[in-house]
């Protein structure tokens, strides 16, 4: 009896972890195709679309993800065949550091008027 | 004094809003992707289109020659207009033509080739479309012209025309 009952907890975690990991990975693929902008569309992004495109570019991230590649390996393989703006994230350059770092200023900038405003600056 | 600091600071956050959003009328809305000269077509292994074997690109792509890749399906009206020209370039000696048929049914496919000529040395399968996203294309019609070391030379969206026709006769003069 003893002995069915470890079968059953082993079999119970082998299949919880099966469930778990399975998850994860779906978990991460629809991540992947919520940032990755269907280029023949009109502000959608691949999760969103159901075209030609779309549909393709699923499969091919479901064949990556397969094949062991990680996130970010995937996004500068699809930023090769396409260019960065395949990507909803912009990476961090010269072209965008200002689309970056403005929401801070803009926040700094608040965090002065409010000071300001309650005084602390007075002396 | 504070008023009038403050309604220059709005003036010119104003002015400057302004200036980048009509910047940004007169950019055309219809993406085109950044052209990388130096890229090179990833290698990829499909099946031939009439005998079902499993080939890899690079080992056709071998000689000094070019090569135009040219992705097709039946039912694509652009394909049948840019078909022309697809014969005229397979009378070029130093041209090969390689098609990537795109989400068709091989009989419609089969069909077209016998109703317009087939100009191809040889056809992929794309049956799910995954091909034409790792070669980075965008859908039917679209054409890769590309070396033996699989840099890629030209690539043209859409279907070649007159002008696109010449440039590609012009690069493999």
């Amino acid at each position: 009896m003893n002995f069915f009952k470890y079968i059953l907890i082993i079999l119970f975690f082998f299949f919880s972890s099966i469930s778990i990991s399975s998850e994860k990975n779906i978990n991460l693929e629809l991540k992947i195709f919520k940032n990755l902008r269907c280029l023949i569309c009109q502000g959608q992004s691949i999760y969103d679309s159901q075209s030609d495109f779309a549909e393709s570019m699923k499969l091919v991230v479901r064949q990556k993800l397969e094949l062991g590649m990680s996130e970010n390996e995937i996004y500068s393989f699809l930023e090769d065949q396409y260019g960065e703006w395949i990507l909803y994230d912009p990476k961090f350059n010269n072209k965008t550091y200002f689309l970056w770092i403005l929401p801070f200023l803009m926040f700094l900038f608040g965090a002065l008027l409010i000071l300001r405003k309650l005084g602390v600056f007075k002396k | 004094m504070k008023n009038k600091y403050l309604l220059t600071i709005f003036i010119i956050f104003f002015t400057f809003c302004f200036i980048i959003l009509f910047k940004g009328l007169k950019n055309p809305n219809t993406y085109q992707p950044e052209f990388n000269q130096n890229r090179v077509l990833s290698d990829f292994t499909s099946t031939e289109f009439f005998s079902d074997e499993k080939i890899k690109l690079s080992t056709i792509v071998t000689d000094e020659k070019y090569y135009l890749i040219n992705i097709w399906a039946s039912w694509c009206i652009p394909c049948r207009k840019e078909h022309k020209f697809l014969i005229k370039l397979q009378k070029q000696e130093k041209i090969k033509l390689i098609g990537i048929n795109y989400k068709d049914k091989f009989k419609n496919a089969k069909n077209f080739l016998n109703d317009f000529e087939n100009p191809y040395q040889i056809i992929f399968k794309d049956k799910n479309g995954i091909v034409s996203i790792e070669l980075g294309a965008y859908g039917v019609p679209e054409t890769f012209l590309i070396n033996k070391n699989l840099q890629i030379i030209k690539k043209i969206i859409g279907p070649i025309n007159p002008k696109t026709y010449n440039e590609i006769i012009e690069i493999i003069k």
